[in-house]
């Protein structure tokens, strides 16, 4: 067969890529376990930095966080519809990604601004354990910024008012202007916020420019200069999360009952 | 080595590192050098899996640089590159998470390095399989040397460590040094790089460009 003719050039793109697609898909099937278990130590790492029981300098090996975790943090199943904790699904293998998937444990989410379309009818809550007693409160969160989904988490006092911490894993957005949604220079000045005001409305928010201190400006943080899109985003989604469409309900029940 | 290579092979392996650097002297692949050399630790990896990426699409290229139909070749080579940059991105995700997601989109780009591309054109295309390989791992190391180099002036008057452990103990901790943060940014890779071009050139003066 011609070296340079049409057919000879088809049936020899079509092997190599054949062979590389071979390739390519084996190293991804056979590395996805370990990827995964990465992914979660990534996540109760970053809970443990998100509460404060790790700090950011500290270096913990795989066995160190995953020991912490289980000491320390204490995994609850909560159902947005009623607002109260749900007992009949397993915690454990609770993967919210894949209730999405799943009819019976999604729902279309109602009109919103952060992006989402369905999410899942529970939610996980992460309660800190601190002297046997729960001390802080984790929500998982998400949302569109500008470019991408941003995934993260809000540790919220045993008020269930009082931001204690944020901190976001995954997003996509610009390094330097939206990335720095992961500085942890910005994801400090959370901490002391106030969620709700005396309503009981969620006014927590990103705003343009500076905000005051805690005290005096208690539901306003500090804008990111070049990145009003992904601040507008955070807000977005940390009032969809903290709203009556998801764990609002459950945290005016907790509220009335006077304990969580 | 010199049991197993010859003196020709040892000059293909031996070259990039001062005579042909492709950093120093032909300027390749900058892009990268900027962006991962802030710490140590990323352009370690970096630079080691930019040598593997180089050699074996090199050595796979020239295994079938007979059969390649010549107008289609440049996709055929970025097809080979292509699907190793994969292999080796699943590889640092699975094995060395954290700084595989500080490398971020810096490990994938590997696909358009001007070096890989430029070797597997230039030499992989003419050359026998043990000698393109050894000529991947050659720029690879070339490249590499750089990064190396680069990370660790970088890291050291940039945050005062060197591979997270700490040499000089900077104001902010209680100690003495004031880190530069300029070497944290991209200019600073940029005039560590001018010094270093120069210092070679000056060393080795047939690299000066003619006026």
């Amino acid at each position: 067969m011609q070296r340079e003719g049409s057919l000879y050039t088809v049936i020899f793109t079509t092997v190599l890529c054949g062979i590389c697609s071979i390739l390519v898909a084996s190293a991804a099937v056979g590395l996805k376990e370990r990827q995964q278990i990465n992914q979660i130590l990534d996540r109760q790492h970053k809970i443990l930095l998100v509460s404060g029981l790790v700090s950011p300098s500290e270096k913990l090996s795989r066995e160190g966080i995953q020991n912490k975790f289980k000491e320390n943090i204490e995994m609850r199943l909560v159902s947005f519809e009623t607002g109260e904790y749900a007992t009949n699904i397993p915690v454990e293998t609770f993967d919210p990604k894949r209730a999405l998937k799943d009819p019976n444990l999604s729902m279309k989410a109602p009109p919103n601004s952060a992006g989402l379309i369905d999410i899942p009818k529970y939610g996980l809550v992460y309660f800190v354990k601190r002297q046997g007693q729960i001390d802080e409160v984790i929500l998982p969160i998400q949302g569109r910024g500008l470019w991408s989904m941003l995934y993260g988490y809000l540790a919220l006092d045993k008020d269930l008012n009082t931001v204690r911490g944020i901190i976001f894993y995954e997003h996509g957005e610009t390094p330097g202007l939206g990335g720095e949604i992961e500085n942890p220079k910005w994801c400090q000045l959370w901490v002391g916020r106030k969620v709700y005001n005396s309503a009981g409305e969620v006014q927590l928010a990103v705003i343009k420019g500076q905000a005051g201190s805690a005290d005096s400006d208690p539901h306003h943080v500090d804008g990111l200069s070049g990145a009003t899109m992904t601040s507008r985003g955070v807000t977005n989604l940390v009032q969809f999360w903290l709203s009556d469409s998801a764990y609002g309900k459950y945290i005016k029940n907790k509220k009335q009952q006077g304990s969580i | 080595m010199s049991a197993i290579l010859g003196k020709k092979e040892r000059a293909i392996l031996i070259d990039p590192l001062f005579n042909n650097n492709p950093i120093a002297l032909q300027v390749l692949g900058i892009c990268s050098a900027l962006a991962v050399t802030t710490k140590l630790d990323k352009a370690i990896v970096m630079a080691i899996s930019l040598t593997l990426v180089t050699g074996f699409s090199s050595l796979s290229i020239s295994l079938i640089r007979n059969l390649i139909p010549t107008n289609v070749r440049i996709i055929i080579q970025l097809t080979i590159i292509a699907s190793l940059v994969i292999i080796a991105d699943q590889i640092l995700k699975a094995f060395v998470p954290t700084i595989s997601k500080q490398l971020s989109v810096f490990v994938g780009l590997i696909i358009t390095n001007c070096i890989v591309m430029g070797r597997a054109e230039a030499f992989a295309m003419q050359n026998p399989p043990l000698e393109s390989f050894l000529d991947g791992i050659g720029n690879g190391l070339g490249y590499s040397m750089i990064l190396i180099i680069l990370g660790v002036f970088r890291e050291l008057l940039g945050s005062g460590k060197i591979l997270g452990y700490t040499l000089f103990r900077t104001v902010n901790e209680g100690g003495w040094y004031y880190p530069n943060g300029m070497f944290l940014m991209a200019p600073g890779a940029l005039f560590t790089i001018a010094i270093l071009i120069w210092l070679l050139r000056t060393w080795k003066p047939e690299q000066q460009e003619k006026e």
